[in-house]
């Protein structure tokens, strides 16, 4: 399309037509880029922005921003540092990850290649209205009906395998604690990671299959010999996008967390804090180098977030270069 | 299942000796029934009880049935295969339970608060503990900020993905791209943090309704113009040849026959990307003031929104106030559903009557 189109073009500009048409097009097009280049400066913006406002505050920060996991920002000499909600952040991100990404896959696979067409469709809408549902009404649904229906797993897992110091609770009150916050996490990066999981497996090549199943194959085996090998990129691409969501996930974890500051791996117990949860619920009682602290632990979040996306991004489009060539 | 009947040899005098022994098809019903006995009798013995626990139980048990008696008929080969589709099947209904679970509790709790009056009355002068009140407050203000947020994102992301389509080639359409994907993963609390940083610390922009909007933009931003450019990537090219050949120069072309071609599935990305931003909570309490009267004014003093007065009722923690909170997110749900499912007709009506296909 593109040699034909300038041609056409450039020779419509050439002759004589309106002066309207010669000054059209590239106004037009400046129009258009400055608008692309607006977004691409905003995500620059965005980082600069976060950097400058965070400099004075940790400037004046007393405490080792890293290593620390107190969060007194406001008092004199403030100290305060991001350990607590470094960890806290990847704990959660993590444990929703372990858990949405085989059942996501599970629920890829079973659309993909299980189910009738229709059905597979049906199931796929459904999964995917799971995205249409606001985060708060996800923290609302977490706090009113799973934490009192997680409680008695909790405790049979303190219980029975309580010899695991991350099923350990020491404290016998099993609500607002990572893990429930963790699978709420789960559920909401379920459709990310089943959808996206979904549009690679489909295109698994049919004459592997049949050549698998030719030579007694079962289905499973077919599966697990040629479609997850294939949808593998697709797959980790899947649950990197799903852990950039679960990562910056603020209003539902901030509605189950207690949030503490300390590094606790007992996760069934109330506690726990991440990034994102911190800045919301501190926001409103920060001052100057309180609002400094928090915009500081939002530029680290954004880092970690823009790295995630940036690598789950290239691993899509070096499948697309792949795809392309082939 | 098909292609396992494929495998198996036809019926035949010859084929007798190569038939395999394989499991009745009243093997998983039987399993399963054995299972929710080994569970009921579990949930009436044990401390395993609840309903949830008791149906963990019973789909385990009816698993490990199901597959064991497999493997004592049909060996292992047959047993790992029915494994694999028990548990792949399984996974694909556990997935439904959350939705199912929050949309009924949604409902069912929401409609006790929902009346007139909790769409019509403010917060004004009603205590966290009292019953009553409403949120007419938060529904002008979320009304406005989506507004104001949509005419600010819908023609950049148009224009941007214009450039990515129409003109964009080399290296610089590229990055924007590649930005624009990036993007769509930025936390909604960053966006926040941004306007906030960006408009209110340096341009000295109050927290308001506007900043609010603001931060919603930038989130709207990156989808719509995702969406909007693959609108406009599968218009034929055709037209544009056409429209070429007709001396029509190029940005009248795209003005004039590309994007009122696209336009439905524009339309349909806008929702969406609205439908996304209506439910956002953490950019506004960044960005704005709670309250709890009225102000339709976005450009001076604390807005509500909807987010935020569920946010507010929740952290508020009265029963009369989670009651409330529940009406909020009924509100909410109804709200981001009527732009999905008009999203959906609008796209579902133009595709039809131009009998384009789009995807």
């Amino acid at each position: 399309m593109t040699a034909t189109d300038t041609l056409v073009h450039d020779e419509l500009g050439a002759a004589p037509a309106s002066r309207k048409a010669r000054w059209g097009d590239p106004i037009f097009k400046a129009v258009t880029l400055g608008a692309g280049i607006f977004t691409v400066t905003i995500m620059f913006a965005i980082g600069l922005f976060l950097l400058i406002r965070a400099l004075p505050a940790l400037a004046n920060n007393s405490g080792n921003f890293l290593t620390s996991s107190t969060w007194l920002p406001d008092q004199s000499p403030p100290v305060f540092g991001i350990a607590a909600l470094l960890f806290g952040t990847l704990v959660t991100a993590s444990l929703a990850l372990l858990m949405a990404v085989p059942v996501g896959v599970a629920v890829a696979l079973y659309a993909s290649h299980y189910a009738t067409p229709r059905l597979g469709k049906v199931l796929a809408f459904l999964v995917d209205l799971l995205a249409a549902v606001p985060s708060i009404i996800f923290g609302l649904w977490g706090l009113a009906v799973l934490m009192p229906n997680m409680g008695g797993l909790l405790k049979w897992l303190n219980d029975h395998l309580g010899f695991i110091p991350i099923f350990q609770n020491t404290t016998g009150i099993y609500t607002k604690s990572v893990l429930i916050a963790a699978v709420v996490l789960a559920i909401m990066i379920l459709p990310t990671v089943s959808s996206v999981s979904r549009e690679v497996l489909v295109q698994a090549p049919d004459l592997q299959i049949e050549a698998a199943l030719a030579v007694g194959a079962t289905k499973w085996e077919s599966m697990r010999m040629v479609v997850l090998p294939f949808g593998r990129p697709g797959i980790i691409s899947a649950a990197m996008l799903g852990l950039g969501r679960a990562l910056g996930e603020t209003i539902a974890v901030a509605i189950i967390l207690s949030a503490l500051f300390e590094v606790n791996w007992h996760i069934s117990e109330p506690g726990g804090n991440t990034f994102a949860a911190n800045i919301a619920l501190k926001w409103n009682e920060a001052g100057t180098n309180g609002l400094g602290a928090l915009i500081a632990s939002g530029l680290v979040l954004f880092l970690i977030t823009l790295a995630v996306n940036l690598v789950a991004r290239m691993v899509i489009n070096r499948r697309r270069v792949k795809e392309g060539t082939a | 299942m098909s292609s396992d009947t494929l495998l198996r040899p036809a019926d035949g005098p010859s084929a007798v000796g190569l038939r395999r022994r394989s499991l009745a098809r009243s093997a998983l019903p039987i399993s399963a029934a054995a299972g929710v006995a080994i569970a009921v009798i579990g949930a009436l013995t044990t401390d395993i009880d609840g309903v949830a626990g008791t149906m963990v139980v019973a789909v385990l048990a009816s698993i490990v049935i199901y597959v064991t008696w497999s493997l004592i008929v049909e060996g292992r080969q047959r047993a790992t295969d029915r494994f694999a589709t028990t548990v792949i099947a399984a996974a694909a209904v556990l997935a439904l339970v959350p939705l199912v679970s929050v949309l009924w509790t949604v409902i069912e709790r929401g409609i006790a608060v929902l009346g007139l009056s909790f769409l019509t009355d403010s917060m004004r002068n009603v205590s966290a503990r009292s019953a009553g009140g409403g949120l007419f407050h938060a529904l002008l203000g979320t009304l406005e900020q989506v507004a104001i947020a949509t005419l600010i994102s819908v023609p950049i992301g148009i224009l941007t993905a214009i450039y990515l389509v129409e003109y964009g080639r080399g290296r610089v359409a590229k990055v924007i791209g590649f930005v624009v994907d990036v993007m769509v993963g930025v936390p909604s609390i960053i966006a926040g943090l941004f306007i906030f940083t960006g408009l209110v610390l340096t341009l000295g922009l109050p927290r308001s309704g506007l900043a609010a909007a603001f931060a919603l933009a930038i989130l709207m931003l990156p989808v719509v113009t995702r969406t909007t450019d693959e609108m406009l990537r599968v218009v034929p090219n055709d037209l544009r040849e056409a429209s070429y050949a007709l001396g029509i120069p190029k940005w009248r072309t795209i003005t004039k026959v590309v994007l009122p071609a696209a336009l439905p599935g524009i339309i349909t990305g806008a929702m969406l990307a609205v439908a996304r931003v209506t439910g956002e909570t953490a950019p506004l309490l960044l960005t704005t003031f709670l309250t709890q009267s009225v102000n339709p004014n976005p450009l001076d003093g604390p807005q509500a929104s909807i987010p935020t007065f569920v946010w507010d009722q929740i952290t508020s923690g009265t029963p009369a106030s989670l009651a409330r909170a529940w009406g909020g997110a009924l509100v909410l749900i109804l709200f981001v559903t009527v732009f999905y499912a008009t999203a959906r007709l609008a796209s579902w009506w133009f595709m039809g009557r131009r009998g384009m296909s789009v995807r």
